[in-house]
């Protein structure tokens, strides 16, 4: 690999890592659902953020060109050497917290997306074309639970609370851009994460506004997902996510 | 939108692949989908382009599988299955018979106006009626929505616009 494509490998697999951590955190939904259309749904979701890891996964292979594949960048790395943003390893907690945390990260990723389409690499245009179709009503979905929960019951209006209140400072992690990408963002390859604060603002505002949930204040902010500094979370979803792998190496479905 | 080479082989080849379906819906075939974009035969090797309906969607394997097969039993030894992101998959590019088919089936096809907006003019694929509910963004899998029917009570899944 020319060493020049060493910030593009880093930028496909850290992409790769926030949809891989998300969706494996949705799946654990599976059969643990409020109830039966729910369980499908949130399982959907998670096989929609599966698909787009793969896809960055499969091209970081590509760029790196050292005969890896997607399975094992995915499965066959440590704790440090993942990149995801934190607030996507995050454990599920109940269903208000999966689906604050699914509405901050899908108003996002409808910013994000819009503008990964713009980038001068055609393969994170082509992938950003795609996931897009996709987060559209992933964020009518969680908007819209949003809503009825917030204006919903005491009960459900205050967890929902609750959820906001501790991830709120698990965002800014989402509008910083790390000096690794800063390079890329010149180059017009990557999206520079700072420009996008505004519109993320907008939408998540109005939500929480009709949904009568407070916004949480910006008093804290924790980060290092990037730097591969992690919770203690993620040792945990990384023992059960590599097991296979790990106890029957190169397994294959 | 599909680029049928135009020689007498690429035609054949296209014909062959026409007895590919879905998996998930078996009364659909590639063509109908909209999944199946380019054959192309270059010295002997057979070269299949299809893209994705959905990134997650396993249903692409038992598709790229199910190629293979088709061509080898008609013997065609060298095939590649590639897959192509862009331009990326639409429900616009699935087929007028496509939709007739789903609409028998039971599904309700894809609303080609209006994408992105549920409700819609959604019909009933029982009783073509139009009254109709919203039950859960998905059915059984990530393409469908699920609805109800409010004239004749049947539950339905409901192919989604992207």
């Amino acid at each position: 690999m020319d060493t020049r494509q060493k910030p593009l490998l880093n930028y496909c697999i850290a992409l790769g890592d926030d949809s891989l951590m998300l969706g494996h955190r949705l799946s654990e939904w599976c059969r643990n659902g409020p109830f039966l259309e729910e369980d499908l749904a949130l399982t959907n979701v998670a096989l929609d953020f599966i698909g787009r890891a793969r896809l960055f996964y499969t091209y970081a292979a590509e760029v790196e060109g050292r005969g890896r594949g997607e399975d094992d960048i995915a499965y066959l790395r440590d704790c440090r050497e993942y990149r995801n943003l934190l607030i996507n390893e995050l454990p599920n907690g109940d269903f208000a917290f999966t689906m604050a945390r699914q509405l901050m990260v899908d108003a996002f990723d409808m910013a994000f997306f819009t503008r990964l389409m713009q980038s001068g690499d055609q393969m994170l245009a082509a992938i950003a074309a795609k996931a897009i179709k996709e987060s559209r009503y992933h964020l009518r979905r969680s908007q819209d639970w949003i809503i009825r929960l917030g204006d919903g019951t005491r009960e459900s209006h205050q967890r929902t609370q609750n959820a906001f209140n501790q991830l709120w400072g698990y965002t800014a992690e989402m509008f910083e851009t790390p000096d690794a990408e800063q390079q890329l963002v010149e180059t017009g390859i990557a999206v520079n994460r700072n420009t996008l604060k505004a519109d993320w603002t907008t939408t998540v505002h109005a939500v929480l506004k009709q949904a009568t949930l407070d916004i949480p204040a910006d008093d804290w902010a924790i980060g290092g997902g990037r730097d591969g500094q992690h919770t203690e979370h993620l040792g945990y979803l990384l023992a059960e996510l590599q097991y296979l792998q790990r106890t029957y190496p190169g397994q294959q479905w | 939108m599909v680029a049928m080479r135009d020689n007498a082989e690429t035609a054949r080849l296209f014909e062959l692949l026409s007895s590919v379906v879905d998996p998930e819906i078996p009364v659909l075939t590639l063509q109908d989908l909209g999944v199946l974009r380019d054959i192309s035969v270059n010295d002997g090797e057979v070269k299949v382009s299809i893209t994705p309906t959905y990134a997650g969607c396993p249903a692409m394997e038992a598709m790229r599988a199910d190629i293979e097969s088709t061509l080898a039993a008609a013997g065609y030894e060298r095939v590649i299955v590639q897959q192509i992101l862009s331009p990326a998959w639409s429900t616009d590019w699935m087929s007028q018979s496509g939709r007739e088919k789903l609409r028998a089936y039971g599904i309700a096809p894809p609303v080609s106006t209006a994408c992105g907006q549920p409700g819609g003019q959604i019909e009933c694929p029982q009783c073509n009626s139009g009254d109709v509910k919203l039950v859960s963004e998905f059915g059984s899998t990530a393409c469908k929505a699920l609805y109800q029917c409010q004239d004749c009570r049947e539950p339905f899944d409901y192919f989604k616009c992207i």
